[in-house]
């Protein structure tokens, strides 16, 4: 193992450490161009509705405050949980890891129901290109949310059995980058697709 | 998915003999492996490694096999154009290996080859251990090699992409295009495509941060710049095709609409993301070309490179530019006089940089000691081949003009000499050069030399007169043409030149034997009295890289303190920490491998499966300890006594 330094956070404190963080750096880089290209193809595509519905006619706009609310508070508290970590609480980092995978678990429920009103209302992913673009942007960011649940109640096992050392904090660290950077896509979602659809 | 619609393709005798030959290969390989005994050795040293260098000889090993089915692609398709109304394929078999030869040579032969230099060389020209992921590195090539087999037993096995290597919509959708072959396309360029970017991502935190003390990226080797500059256009390029080809399934197996035909489905939509991943594409496979160029050029003119800001600051400006010029593939889909204007402005504006390029490697050689080995060979007649490619680019950038060449042979000859010149004699400059790095003894010359010859001359006879062919009108992807249209005489002449080029290729497979077993072994590490920091360390390099890694103070240190008489090697050696050996980067690719191939044939549930499998890969990765290795000092000491050639 590399010498751990101690003048810096524990999750930067060894070079292995530091490479990785700046490699996932480098990934939410090349996030930002899926879903930038996501973004592109529903633009070029929500006004091509055919037959089927418009987003004025399917937006509601409750339950995407709802989501909003819920994501951006997630968000919120797993910024206290990298503090605490930085303070060495790790009780206290251990809850607000888990209150923001619950509210992730709450934001994902909502959009699930969405998802079923929308097909219950007969606008599914097949009904055209609209559609399409919406449920595959929505989808994806939801996949991601999804995906950050697994991946979050993993590292928090993890730092249950082997408490907080220099791998441990650094998978949490980044693991809070990736979190937050879901929380700045949906607020581009929330802006551009949601309130420009219903305005 | 049904036997017959497994075995379907088998009913046409050419596939069912390549079908049986496949099987018939897998059979000789696993009976030999057996039989000697080897696949402790070969799991153990190199399915499993983490090392960089191995891991680079494993994409070029596979590159050159794949370069051999994508040349006999190429000869066919020659062979069925060399006569007026040829029956030697009919339309569909036509269709599809035009498709496959353009999709193999581009992602599954280019780019693994170029991957693979840099695998082999850019942790050494920085003077690293490894680089900075190295388990990522394995899953990296053992995606690759997933998607290049993936691709591989489709025209066995349920059928070959048959839309063109660019697959454009309507085409390529569900209903022109019923059956599995471009499910095929997307899921093996899919999951190669995965491969290559986490390639990107490792190589730029390599390049960023593993670099020797000293080592200013100014101060860094011209090839290492041209990776570093490759993998980010990568990392930015090829999440673009990853949405394209999601859409693609999701349009072709779900029945969405994006590119479809009616219910406001946009099918220019597929070919404006295809090209904003497809063009900067071009530019990964050039770019690290350039790069080598550079490096030999530079080393076999015995001088500095000239002009080492202004190709940094060139490739840069190249890479902001190869996003920017998209839209030049499809001048004809009308989209107004303003859209095609600009795209064909900054089109031409590509051809600046790449001029202060040329002009730089000419001014290198000015005055310079050439030594005219085989890579330096490449690289001379690369500087006038190419630049024939590049003029005729900027004919093709003309819009207006344009109308005439669009979907020509014009074009065809175009790219190829852009790419040939370019790309293919770049990786094969860049092969001879860092082979005695690699295996610690030189290709044969002569052999080199001769089948240089080879493919250069056989180039320009096969390609040439496909520029004359396409100003007379002969279109591109037609299977077959008429007597009297009088392409016959140059299309043969065509063949002729495929045929001297083939005949290359093998010169450079048989060299691979020749010089194994002829060529006297290199013992200093430094044959060619090269530059560059790879070159400091023993050859075939040990596992470590460097036992002390070397202080930096200039570009081409190594070079002046050789001619100082210093050994920055010098100094007392630590123990080295190394990373550990797994077998979970291609299992864990067999996995997406199977995952893939159901998802082709839509059996959802092995599909599920294998989905679940592959995020128990993951959560393994995630729990496993893995606190890698270290190398003694005593060990170091050993080893280096050994490959210093004192028992």
């Amino acid at each position: 193992m590399s010498k751990e330094n101690k003048s810096v956070p524990l999750e930067y404190s060894t070079e292995e450490n530091e490479l990785k963080i700046f490699g996932f750096w480098v990934f939410l880089g090349a996030e930002i161009l899926l879903f930038a290209t996501l973004f592109s193809v529903y633009f070029a595509l929500v006004d091509r509705t055919g037959s089927g519905p418009t987003g004025k006619e399917i937006f509601e706009l409750p339950p995407v405050l709802v989501e909003t609310f819920v994501l951006l508070t997630s968000s919120f508290l797993i910024g206290l949980g990298v503090h605490a970590m930085r303070i060495g609480r790790t009780k206290a980092m251990m809850v607000f890891y888990i209150l923001t995978l619950l509210l992730g678990a709450v934001f994902l429920g909502v959009e699930i129901n969405e998802f079923l009103t929308y097909i219950h209302d007969g606008a599914t992913i097949q009904t055209n290109a609209f559609m399409s673009s919406l449920m595959t942007l929505l989808g994806t960011h939801g996949a991601h949310v999804t995906f950050g649940l697994l991946w979050g109640s993993g590292i928090l096992m993890q730092i249950k059995k082997r408490g907080l050392n220099a791998k441990t904090a650094n998978k949490a660290f980044i693991f809070s980058l990736y979190w937050h950077f879901l929380d700045v896509v949906w607020i581009f979602i929330f802006s551009f697709v949601y309130l420009k659809g219903v305005l | 998915m049904s036997m017959e619609e497994l075995f379907a393709p088998m009913k046409e005798p050419m596939i069912l003999g390549a079908g049986i030959s496949i099987v018939v290969g897998a059979i000789a390989v696993f009976a030999g492996l057996t039989y000697f005994k080897k696949w402790g050795w070969l799991y153990k040293n190199w399915l499993t490694t983490v090392d960089h260098k191995k891991i680079g000889v494993m994409y070029i090993f596979v590159a050159l096999v794949m370069l051999f089915r994508g040349g006999i692609d190429a000869l066919l398709m020659r062979a069925q154009t060399a006569v007026p109304e040829n029956g030697l394929l009919n339309a569909e078999h036509y269709n599809e290996i035009f498709t496959t030869h353009g999709l193999i040579m581009i992602i599954f032969m280019a780019m693994p080859f170029i991957i693979g230099l840099m695998n082999v060389v850019v942790p050494l020209q920085i003077g690293a251990r490894d680089v900075a992921f190295p388990r990522l590195n394995a899953l990296s090539f053992w995606l690759f090699a997933a998607g290049a087999g993936l691709l591989n037993i489709s025209f066995v096995i349920g059928g070959s992409p048959n839309a063109g290597w660019s697959s454009y919509f309507p085409l390529a959708g569900i209903e022109f295009n019923p059956g599995v072959g471009n499910n095929y396309y997307a899921w093996a360029l899919q999951i190669s495509g995965l491969g290559t970017l986490m390639t990107g991502i490792n190589f730029i935190t390599t390049i960023m941060k593993m670099r020797a003390p000293g080592m200013k990226l100014m101060k860094m080797p011209m090839f290492t710049w041209s990776a570093l500059i490759t993998n980010i256009i990568i990392t930015f390029a090829f999440p673009v095709l990853t949405v394209a080809l999601a859409l693609m399934t999701l349009d072709r197996q779900f029945g969405t609409k994006f590119f479809a035909m009616q219910d406001g489905g946009m099918d220019m939509l597929w070919a404006n993301l295809f090209w904003v991943w497809g063009h900067p594409e071009v530019y990964i496979v050039i770019l690290p070309a350039f790069g080598i160029f550079s490096e030999v050029i530079s080393t076999f003119s015995r001088k500095n490179l000239f002009g080492y800001t202004s190709m940094v600051f060139s490739m840069v400006l190249i890479s902001l530019l190869s996003f920017m010029v998209w839209v030049h593939h499809f001048y004809t889909m009308g989209h107004g006089v303003m859209v095609n204007g600009i795209f064909s402005t900054t089109t031409m504006l590509i051809a600046v940089p790449t001029g202060v390029k040329i002009f730089n490697w000419l001014l290198t050689m000015r005055h310079g000691k050439i030594s005219f080995t085989t890579p330096m060979l490449y690289a001379l007649a690369f500087i006038p081949i190419f630049t024939i490619g590049g003029v005729t680019g900027v004919m093709l950038a003309m819009a207006s003009a344009d109308y005439q060449y669009h979907n020509t042979m014009f074009l065809v000859a175009h790219f190829h000499y852009v790419l040939i010149p370019g790309t293919v004699f770049g990786v094969l400059a860049g092969y001879h050069f860092w082979w005695p790095k690699i295996f610690g003894f030189r290709l044969n010359e002569k052999l080199g030399k001769a089948a240089f010859w080879c493919i250069a001359v056989g180039f320009n006879v096969a390609f040439f007169p496909l520029f004359i062919l396409g100003l007379d009108g002969y279109a591109r992807r037609m299977y077959t043409y008429s007597a009297d249209t009088g392409f016959g005489p140059l299309n043969m002449l065509s063949f002729a030149g495929a045929l001297v080029m083939a005949v290359g290729f093998m010169l450079i497979c048989y060299n691979i034997y020749y010089s194994f077993r002829h060529s006297p072994r290199d013992l200093n590490g430094d044959p060619w009295d090269a530059r560059s920091l790879e070159w400091a360390t023993h050859s075939p390099v040990p596992e470590y890289n460097f036992a002390i890694v070397p202080k930096i103070n200039r570009l081409d240190e190594f070079w002046y303190a050789k001619k100082e008489g210093r050994d920055i090697t010098a100094g007392k050696y630590e123990r080295i920490h190394m990373p550990n050996n797994s077998g979970a980067p291609m299992w864990m690719a067999g996995v997406l491998f199977l995952f893939s191939f159901f998802f082709v044939f839509s059996v959802w549930s092995l599909v599920i499966v294998f989905a679940v499998a592959t995020l128990g890969f993951m959560a393994y990765r995630s729990f496993e300890k893995d606190e890698g290795h270290h190398i003694e000092v005593a060990e170091i000491e050993a080893t280096e006594r050994r490959l210093r050639g004192e028992q």
